[in-house]
């Protein structure tokens, strides 16, 4: 017969054994689908490192591999901020490098030697494969319904939200570090339902593992305090708790005190105190649990909870006072951003001026996470009907992290986990609830024996002659209505599945590094200039010229050119970005000596004016500006740049400042050759510029790329004459004006 | 839960001797508490702790009175002398504390009136969690001592 192997399976009379197996076979193709739908890049491009942070990473993973660990871990890295270097060993997070290092080592051992930048790529992908087992675990721990779990995980699989992060190619701290939150989450609910000291203490070793990974580790330093501070407000107080959060503070606090960078951050910073602070509630807390239940007097009790209270308020109180004198420090500004969202735009141009520090629009909710943003809060609320310890978990965390993702579009990214979750609980129970083919049989037959004494009541006063009072039965029994239901859930969860793979082919997978774009019949065009560039610097330069860029493009100058940068993409001096972005804005009178100063060999500007690509320098100007200015507002002015309506622009009325500034004149330097006479067009702009372009005196085009999207220019050395370098200029030129206005007086004393 | 704050047992530890004399009369728990003053209430407690406490949980609460005063002790020390090698402070210091926590854990999993809220954890169990952490923790420590 042709349905005996599935007819088992419907009426659930499977052992244990089909059904693990099953589980297995559904848990290995979601690990499948995860890492497959990430592949697109790889696919239709090549296997190369995309965006700019990711550069970084893999150049510090090549260095691990290279030079083993210890030298890794106390590595200086000269080539970086080139006059003051880079402590890089106590600057990073090392999990990322020491992960796929360790891989590389264990395939090497196996004798698979695959090139460490095959690992760098693919490491994403195999990641997210782990991390859909992992939410399978933590929403196995939620609800008791079987499906959730691996309907969760295979939400988490393939939702654009995190794929977005994710794709290979994207080697970011985050491609390991979401799989370690949702795992460090799982083991802390286990450690909460069981009590136990080992699984406790196995959540302090991932949370050690995750902080040694990212940066977003505080997220779980304040999650979990607040669970266990809920908990208690609730009247939930059980040993349980106690020795969980116990134990996991003291050995998660001294474990992520072992990673350089973090340091003694969990004593002094003010991020970490609320992790201290329900560590020392919760010893009070059982301290007095213990006392009441040695002496049950009402009147002892209630002493002992204003007690609690009195030691709460003082240490509270101590702890403000702490932070206000400064022993503790005060939160940083990345973190103060997200509750006051608007200082970052006034005070720290620096945090304002990444695109991803923007706070989320509704069309990205819905773009990354398709239907579940509307199963998200009916699963919240389902954890509400029947709160239980670990269901208290999912609904601070969804009240929290929706609040994060909501201020900031790059913290879409740690939602994404509960959001899965929860919408995997209540799609489950949707499942659960209208899969269910057996239908009341026990209450129709026997008409009698009612399941309930109030139904029988309800029944015995109605009339029997009535249909719908003859079986008073609360429920939907019938095949259509449930047929009905499955079957919109099941188009709604293909449609799910159609719009990630269409979200993550068009959108997340495309590569920063090579551009592509369309020809008119269709075929696909590449654009390549970056590398070119790149590689032009790479052979054609001194192997230790310093190339001065904006800091967008450090980490990449310094992975695919192999030179020494200025600044790069770790903000960690914002003077010295102030420095580049004042040689940026300035006249060349001012800007050549300051790189001169600072041995720069190589100024490298992009610019897309040829091709209407509108991530270019100029577009980036005002924020070299602005961050200039916070350092010299004397002489750099934002307003100079805007002509007198307020217009930011770079044809004829642009301002005398922006002409001369050293920004514009790379970027339009000789432009006007492509073009006949006086039409010089900018694509990006979409203006006409200028019919003469600008000059230089002090610097000269060196490279060029293809389609002038990356311009490199070589400061020039000292004239030999020692005059200035406008007058050494003017006078190759032969330009007679000059000696015209030439004057006597106004010499000075030579003074030697 | 542990008796952190108590100071009559570190300052008089002797568990041992006082359990086999039954001499206070007033430890009956159903009789409400009339003497209300603070003196009264603290040797309710204490005679009851002596009375109850088996020997093995007297021996734990030993140990957690030792980490206090070794704890206080170092505390103190820093206070007076200052911190200058922090990692050192911080290391012997969050050692008694971490140290302090595990065996608070330990009491309370193997405290038989707990015996409802840990079902899964049976005493070699919770002492097998005990050690586990503990070898983590001094782990950490030695390594962050330098």
């Amino acid at each position: 017969m042709a349905t005996s192997p599935v007819d088992p399976l419907l009426k659930q009379l499977t052992g244990p054994n089909t059904r693990s197996l099953l589980r297995v076979i559904i848990l290995l193709t979601i690990a499948a689908a995860a890492v497959s739908s990430r592949l697109f890049s790889v696919i239709r491009f090549e296997s190369i490192i995309h965006e700019f942070d990711p550069w970084f990473n893999f150049r510090a993973t090549k260095y691990l591999v290279q030079n083993g660990f210890y030298s890794f871990w106390d590595w200086f890295d000269d080539r970086t901020w080139h006059p003051l270097g880079r402590v890089t060993g106590g600057t990073l997070y090392p999990g990322l490098m020491v992960t796929s290092g360790i891989i590389y080592h264990v395939l090497r051992f196996l004798t698979f030697p695959v090139d460490i930048r095959n690992i760098c790529v693919l490491l994403a992908p195999g990641f997210s494969g782990l991390t859909a087992f992992a939410t399978y675990l933590l929403t196995n721990e939620m609800v008791t319904s079987p499906s959730a779990g691996l309907l969760a995980a295979a939400f988490m699989g393939i939702t654009p939200g995190y794929i977005s992060r994710s794709v290979a190619g994207s080697y970011d701290n985050e491609a390991i570090a979401i799989f370690l939150l949702v795992f460090t989450f799982f083991l802390w609910i286990k450690a909460v339902k069981l009590g136990s000291v080992f699984w406790g203490a196995l959540t302090a070793l991932f949370y050690g593992y995750m902080v040694s990974a990212w940066g977003g580790y505080v997220f779980i330093t304040n999650l979990l305090p607040l669970h266990a501070f809920v908990l208690i407000c609730m009247g939930r107080y059980s040993p349980r708790l106690y020795v969980s959060y116990t134990s996991w503070y003291a050995l998660g606090t001294l474990a992520s005190m072992q990673i350089p960078f973090v340091g003694f951050l969990p004593i002094r910073s003010s991020e970490h105190m609320s992790a201290l602070g329900v560590f020392g509630l919760l010893q009070i807390v059982g301290f007095v649990e213990f006392v009441r239940n040695q002496l049950p007097s009402r009147q002892f009790q209630t002493l002992l909870r204003a007690l609690v209270l009195v030691i709460f308020a003082v240490s509270f109180g101590g702890l403000v006072l702490l932070t206000v004198s400064g022993v503790i420090a005060p939160w940083t500004g990345r973190f103060y951003s997200l509750w006051d969202t608007g200082y970052a735009k006034i005070h720290i141009p620096i945090i304002a001026s990444v695109s991803e520090h923007q706070p989320t629009a509704w069309p990205a909710f819905f773009f990354d996470l398709s239907m579940m943003i509307w199963l998200f809060p009916a699963g919240v609320y389902m954890c509400f009907r029947k709160l239980t310890d670990e269901q208290v978990f999912i609904v601070i965390y969804a009240v929290l992290a929706s609040y994060f993702a909501g201020v900031m579009v790059r913290l879409m990214l740690t939602l994404t986990p509960i959001v899965c979750v929860a919408s995997a609980i209540a799609f489950s129970q949707i499942l659960d609830t209208y899969m269910s083919i057996d239908s009341p049989t026990p209450e129709v037959q026997a008409n009698g024996t009612p399941a309930s004494a109030s139904v029988a009541a309800a029944s015995a006063m109605l009339p029997d002659g009535l249909r719908s009072t003859r079986n008073p039965i609360v429920g939907i029994y019938s095949y259509t209505s449930k047929l009905t239901v499955v079957a919109a859930s099941t188009v709604y969860l293909m449609l799910f599945v159609m719009h990630c793979t269409w979200v993550t082919s068009n959108a997340y997978s495309s590569p920063s590094v090579v551009l592509a774009s369309r020809l008119p019949d269709g075929s696909q065009h590449i654009i390549d200039d970056y590398r070119e560039a790149y590689y032009w610097l790479r052979q054609n330069t001194p192997e230790n010229a310093k190339i001065m860029s904006w800091w967008d493009y450090g980490y990449q100058i310094g992975g695919m050119a192999d030179r020494p940068t200025l600044v790069d993409n770790n903000t960690w001096n914002n003077t010295h970005i102030a420095t580049v972005g004042k040689a940026m804005s300035s006249r060349e009178e001012v800007s050549y000596p300051i790189m001169r100063q600072h041995e720069v060999d190589y100024v490298l500007v992009v610019f897309g004016g040829l091709l209407g690509y509108s991530g270019d320098d100029i577009n980036k100007f005002l924020w070299m500006v602005r961050i200039a200015e916070g350092i010299w507002p004397d002489e750099v002015k934002e307003r100079n740049f805007f002509t007198a309506r307020g217009e930011y622009r770079v044809d004829d009325e642009a301002t005398p400042t922006m002409k001369n500034s050293l920004m514009y004149k790379m970027s339009y330097y000789n432009y006007n050759a492509l073009f006949p006479a006086g039409q010089a067009q900018d694509r990006v702009r979409n203006t006409r510029l200028p019919a003469e372009g600008p000059q230089l005196t002090t610097i000269e085009e060196a490279f060029t790329s293809e389609n002038w999207i990356i311009r490199i220019y070589k400061v020039k050395d000292l004239d030999n004459f020692g005059r200035d370098h406008g007058s050494a200029v003017a006078f190759d030129k032969g330009n007679k004006k000059k000696r015209a206005h030439k004057r006597k007086g106004a010499r000075t004393l030579r003074v030697e | 839960m542990p008796p952190k704050n108590r100071h009559p047992t570190s300052a008089s530890v002797q568990p041992s001797a006082p359990k086999s004399t039954p001499s206070a009369p007033t430890t009956t728990s159903s009789k409400p508490l009339n003497a209300n003053t603070a003196q009264d209430i603290v040797q309710n407690v204490w005679d009851k702790y002596v009375q109850r406490t088996p020997q093995r949980v007297k021996l734990l609460d030993t140990f957690m009175a030792f980490l206090v005063a070794v704890g206080a002790l170092q505390f103190v020390y820093c206070v007076i002398v200052g911190n200058f090698p922090f990692n050192a402070f911080l290391s012997g210091f969050s050692a008694t504390v971490g140290q302090f926590v595990l065996t608070a854990s330990l009491r309370i999993q193997t405290n038989p009136e707990n015996k409802a809220e840990f079902e899964s954890i049976s005493n070699e169990r919770a002492f097998a969690d005990f050690i586990f952490g503990s070898l983590l923790l001094h782990f950490f420590c030695v390594n962050f001592i330098n």
